[in-house]
């Protein structure tokens, strides 16, 4: 199993080697060519992992030790057990769509080879990241992402505001990294290694331990979390979110692979991954429970106002993550990487069917413009229709059994806080009908509002974007049911993620289920939905949109104005990004500004730096003229550095 | 006393000497016949060699000739890259000495006896083994300094290099009588055990002490018996100074083994102290000196100087993590010295001596590989990570800690920041200057660039194996013989 382990990842970066240095030479075809068969190769090793993991093996082991330094030791290690092997099909899964997706989408760019050689090698640095069994590995992968995803979201590097959002995107995420280098700072510190499997076996021994010094802090809280800090930046949660909207300036393949499907999650699997440290720590599980709360709630109702389509899904997909974290709270682990897998295929889909919208209309993304595209675009409709749904939650659709699990589960939990989240949530819910089928509505219904010159140009997208579309389509629909029923009832996840019985919210949902209908949890999870708010609130959301936008389009103006302020806030996304703008970046500039002009030119430069080289240079100078170039002089040097080390040491 | 001889054990050696001997003929005769014949049989010879010492490393400690010489680990290991150095110093110079007419059979013989010397040292097992080995070097070394004799600075750097040699030969040669005067033996092990054994005058022992590590340190160029070195350097051809900047300090490593850890450890606290001062003179004055030069020939010379400073810290900390340290460092430094002096090497050409810094300005924009291949030289020089300079730094730094001596380390970390601005402006011109007049050519073979690059690139592609070649450091020193 070794083998095919290590084979996964290196072959996605050898194609991005052979994309990034010999792109030119080989050409564009060849280059996706490479690109494809690696990925794919990738595809199809991960599932043989898949099936021999869920036939019951598993691996852990070190390939190669890079360094041992004090006790800890730097190696490149795989752990492939349940979790892992499904992030690893998840992950290549999309990532050979969006391949694929991108023959097409960026058919016309110059960067073509640049392009495909950066998400190969994304896919390689993710692999690494869940792939891994210990905290450095998990680290390498955390900042290749990160850095892919910076190159990535500045591809067309000569806009300004790519420019902005990239470097954006780097810094909030530093926040979040700095807390995580804490995070693992701090495992290494108290478990003495970084390895996953000790780190926890010990973690129950050191529920509860204190830091000496400190009032009442233990340090398996402090360590998760300043871990869940650095899920909060790379899975944008508030206040870390701000990057992810601004992202949306990368090509839109990018968007849904890296800021939909896969990097984003990484965040959420991260904490899956270290449920048996966060299971002991229920102060931290309530900040996640929180902070995704308010993630999924009031980040949906931005997604409500705004008008670039690639921007709503956005949101959706801030309010999704939300749901995730949500879920992690709640210790609904399983519930939380299982709407991560469904949320993949419909994310992407939504994303990747805006690209397929944008394409036609020739990179215009304002939903204002747009309008009766269903009779130009039939497959993209349909397929946008089929996501949409899933992403409302309506059954039986992907997104509404990973969803009404987590909905569930909060409501079953007993941390301080959950009743806050179960509102937050199931109100999310209406949101989330309403701007998925705005957007619908907006794009694909109602009257053409286009101009001529793009209207005569309409036509659907070639083959290589509505063929992933269409896979991915069925991966929504089907999904959820398919794997509901192992995935979060099931010893699907094995040892993988550890619950304590305490937080076993998920078993208390199942004994429901069992109880409402004796056999089929697909059945009884439909009949629980119907008898609480969630599905109705769903409904609700769709017969709103409709209402606002294809019955009475005149009203959302209406409504708009007559609610000004709250319009406002939601338009300035509640002033964080003014506020960052203001405060940090503008804080710092000012700080740096007046550290560069008093400390770094006057003590630093004019003094230290200046001085000591004047210094050294002068003393240089000086020492140079002992070398006279006569050899009695050396010998002279000789003998009295004989004398002087004899009178030193002899006498 | 039975004398065991166990020839087999030398063999290297033998092969060698005869083949030494062998191409002296064949150069006499055919020399002028077959112009590449002399360096082809004598690389030929030293690979042989090489190999022979190589597939001998892994075996046990074993000694021969009755004590006088040892076969273990550490003195194959050295012998193998002393060997191979040199046999890549006769590869990068070939060109050189047929482009100045210089009478190059003799070259070749004087370098490979040299090699001879080194290995001796490298497997002494007596102090007078030493001695022979040391002075066949040294004497090679002295003709190979004059070699270019139509020229006054060669002459001149030769002239001192021998009146200063024979005064440290001398200081040695009284250091040893006085530990022989002592003990009333030869053997480094003899010597070892004698000290440990019975009561000897502390106050002689130091005195001889001193002597020999004012010897070695005139071999190492460690300040202030570094004099010779800078004029030496510059005024040598460029061919001898790369011989003599690169196994040379492999033989001195294996000396300093031999004669301070091999037989008078047990008095390691004395001569720790007197390397402490030795280390900081020469990374001090190394690395200041080096800022003033403009010749980059003798700018490395006092590179070197500085070098040798921080390759002495793992020896003073005198445990086996310091003395692997510096096993690491010396042959780290050796591969970056080849690959400089192979740089110099490779833009000469006749009447051209690409030696003052200011020749090497534009490289970048005409040759960028070169260029590239100079700034891997220099990173790893200045000790910047990811190159191996910056490992064999850490670990000498490191093994000073370990002994706690803290403010060793601290200085040596603050003349590697000083010693780093004189690297950087290497790269400085080659990157960001534009070329004085005409730009520079190179006219090599075909087989030194690819070595040079090979030669380079190995500071760099080493690096997922770090772990094992310095794990491998140590278990050669655990198993030193005597």
């Amino acid at each position: 199993m070794q083998n095919l382990v290590l084979a996964t990842p290196l072959v996605c970066l050898l194609a991005a080697l052979v994309a990034g240095f010999f792109g030119r030479a080989i050409g564009r075809v060849n280059t996706h060519r490479v690109a494809i068969a690696g990925v794919a190769v990738s595809f199809l090793l991960s599932l043989l992992v898949y099936i021999d993991v869920m036939g019951g093996s598993s691996f852990n082991g070190t390939v190669y030790t890079w360094a041992t330094s004090g006790g800890a030791s730097f190696q490149v290690g795989f752990l492939i057990d349940e979790l892992s092997a499904t992030m690893m099909a998840v992950v290549t899964f999309v990532s050979l769509m969006v391949h694929i997706y991108t023959i097409g989408y960026m058919a016309e760019d110059s960067g073509y080879q640049r392009f495909f050689s950066y998400i190969s090698l994304f896919t390689f640095a993710m692999l690494m990241l869940v792939m891994s069994n210990n905290f450095v590995q998990l680290f390498f992968g955390w900042e290749a992402v990160g850095v892919i995803s910076y190159l990535l979201i500045g591809f067309w590097y000569k806009r300004e505001s790519a420019i902005f959002a990239n470097l954006k995107a780097f810094l909030v995420n530093r926040v979040g990294d700095f807390g995580f280098l804490l995070g693992i700072a701090g495992v290494l510190h108290l478990f003495g290694t970084l390895d996953y499997a000790p780190v926890f076996a010990s973690a129950p021994d050191k529920a509860g331990l204190l830091i000496s010094g400190w009032h009442q802090w233990e340090w398996l809280t402090v360590i998760c979390l300043l871990l869940f800090v650095g899920a909060m930046g790379k899975s944008a949660q508030v206040p870390l979110h701000v990057w992810l909207p601004d992202s949306m300036e990368g090509p839109t393949p990018i968007s849904a692979l890296i800021h939909a499907a896969t990097m984003v999650t990484a965040g959420i699997f991260m904490v899956a991954r270290m449920s048996p440290l966060f299971e002991f720590s229920e102060t931290a599980l309530t900040v996640v429970l929180v902070i995704g709360a308010i993630t999924a709630f009031a980040m949906g109702l931005v997604g409500i106002v705004q008008n670039d389509i690639k921007r709503v899904v956005a949101y959706s997909t801030l309010s999704q993550l939300g749901y995730m974290t949500v879920a992690l709270g709640a210790s609904a682990y399983a519930s939380g990487i299982f709407h991560l897998g469904t949320h993949a295929f419909f994310k992407a889909l939504l994303f990747l069917g805006a690209g397929s919208v944008i394409i036609a209309m020739h990179h215009e993304q304002d939903m204002r413009k747009m309008g009766g595209l269903r009779r130009y675009m039939p497959i993209t409709y349909i397929t946008m229709v089929l996501g949409s749904l899933a992403l409302a939650g309506i059954p039986p659709f992907a997104g509404f059994f990973s969803k009404d699990a987590i909905i569930a589960a909060v409501h079953n939990s007993t941390l301080a806080g959950s009743g806050f989240a179960y509102v937050a949530v199931s109100l999310a819910v209406f949101i989330t009908a309403i701007y998925s089928f705005r957007l619908l509505f907006m794009t694909f219904h109602g009257e053409t509002r286009m101009d001529d010159s793009v209207r005569s140009h309409l036509k659907e997208s070639p083959w290589v974007v509505t063929l992933p579309l269409v896979i991915l389509a069925v991966m929504s629909v089907i999904s959820g049911a398919l794997f509901m029923g192992p995935m979060l009832f099931g010893n699907y996840f094995g040892d993988a993620i550890l619950v304590l019985p305490q937080h076993d919210v998920l078993a208390k949902l199942y004994q429901d289920l069992h109880h409402a209908t004796g056999i089929d949890l697909r059945w009884g999870m439909f009949t629980h939905a119907i008898q609480t708010p969630t599905f109705w609130l769903a409904v609700a959301g769709v017969i709103t949109a409709w209402y606002l936008y294809l019955y009475r389009p005149e009203l959302p103006e209406k409504i708009k104005s007559r609610f000004e302020w709250a319009y406002t806030i939601l338009d300035n996304k509640y002033g964080f990004d003014q506020f960052n703008q203001r405060v940090f970046a503008g804080g710092a500039r000012n700080l740096g500004g007046w550290l560069w002009r008093v400390s770094d030119m006057r003590v630093i430069d004019g003094f230290v730096i200046n001085g000591t080289a004047q210094t050294i240079g002068w003393l240089s100078g000086v020492v140079r003229n002992i070398q006279s170039g006569f050899v009695y002089h050396y010998a002279f040097a000789m003998i009295i550095g004989l004398v002087v080390l004899m009178t030193l040491f002899v006498f | 006393m039975n004398i065991d001889l166990n020839i087999a054990a030398a063999l290297p050696e033998m092969i060698l000497a005869t083949m030494a001997c062998l191409i002296l003929l064949i150069d006499a005769f055919y020399g002028n016949r077959y112009r590449q014949l002399t360096c082809w049989t004598s690389i030929a010879t030293l690979l042989l060699v090489a190999l022979l010492a190589a597939s001998d490393i892994s075996t046990q400690s074993d000694v021969a000739f009755g004590g006088m010489y040892f076969d273990d680990p550490l003195g194959n290991l050295l012998k193998a890259a002393i060997f191979l150095s040199t046999a890549v110093v006769f590869l990068y110079s070939r060109e050189y000495l047929e482009q100045r007419d210089i009478q190059s059979g003799e070259f070749y013989v004087l370098g490979l006896f040299g090699a001879l010397g080194m290995s001796i040292m490298a497997s002494a097992g007596n102090f007078l083994t030493i001695y022979l080995g040391l002075e066949l070097l040294a004497l090679s070394l002295y003709a190979l300094v004059a070699f270019n004799r139509k020229s006054d600075r060669s002459t001149e750097a030769a002239m001192k290099y021998f009146v200063l040699g024979a005064i440290a030969s001398g200081i040695l040669l009284y250091g040893l009588s006085i530990l022989y005067g002592l003990t009333g033996t030869l053997d480094i092990t003899g010597v070892s055990t004698a000290l440990a054994n019975s009561e000897v005058n502390n106050q002689a022992i130091t005195l001889a002490l001193v002597f020999i590590v004012v010897s070695l340190a005139f071999k190492l160029g460690a300040v202030p018996f570094h004099m010779w070195l800078p004029d030496v350097y510059q005024g040598s051809p460029t061919a001898t100074t790369l011989y003599l900047g690169s196994a040379p300090k492999l033989a001195a490593f294996a000396m300093i083994m031999r004669l301070l850890v091999g037989g008078l450890e047990n008095f390691h606290s004395s001569w720790q102290e007197m390397l402490v001062i030795l280390a900081i003179l020469s990374m001090g004055a190394g690395n200041l000196i080096a800022i003033a030069q403009t010749n980059i020939k003798r700018m490395l010379a006092y590179s070197t100087i500085s070098h040798m400073g921080f390759f002495l810290l793992g020896i003073l900390s005198a445990t086996e993590t310091g003395y692997s340290a510096s096993l690491f460092y010396v042959m780290v430094y050796s591969v970056m010295a080849l690959g400089t002096f192979g740089m110099i090497l490779l833009f000469s050409r006749r009447g051209f001596e690409a030696e003052e810094l200011s020749d090497f300005k534009g490289l970048g924009q005409h040759h960028p590989w070169y260029a590239f291949l100079m700034l891997l030289l220099m990173f790893s020089m200045a000790g910047v990570p990811p190159t191996v300079g910056f490992y064999a730094k850490l670990s000498v730094i490191r093994s000073v800690l370990q002994v706690e001596l803290v403010w060793v380390a601290v200085v040596a970390v603050l003349f590697a920041v000083v010693g780093a601005f004189y690297y950087l402006r290497v790269i400085k011109l080659v990157y960001f200057d534009h070329a004085e007049g005409e730009a520079l050519i190179v006219e090599s073979p075909v087989a030194n660039k690819v070595m040079l690059s090979i030669n380079v690139l190995a500071l760099i592609v080493v690096l997922p194996w770090m772990g094992e070649i310095i794990s491998f450091c140590t278990e050669v020193i655990t198993s030193l013989a005597g």
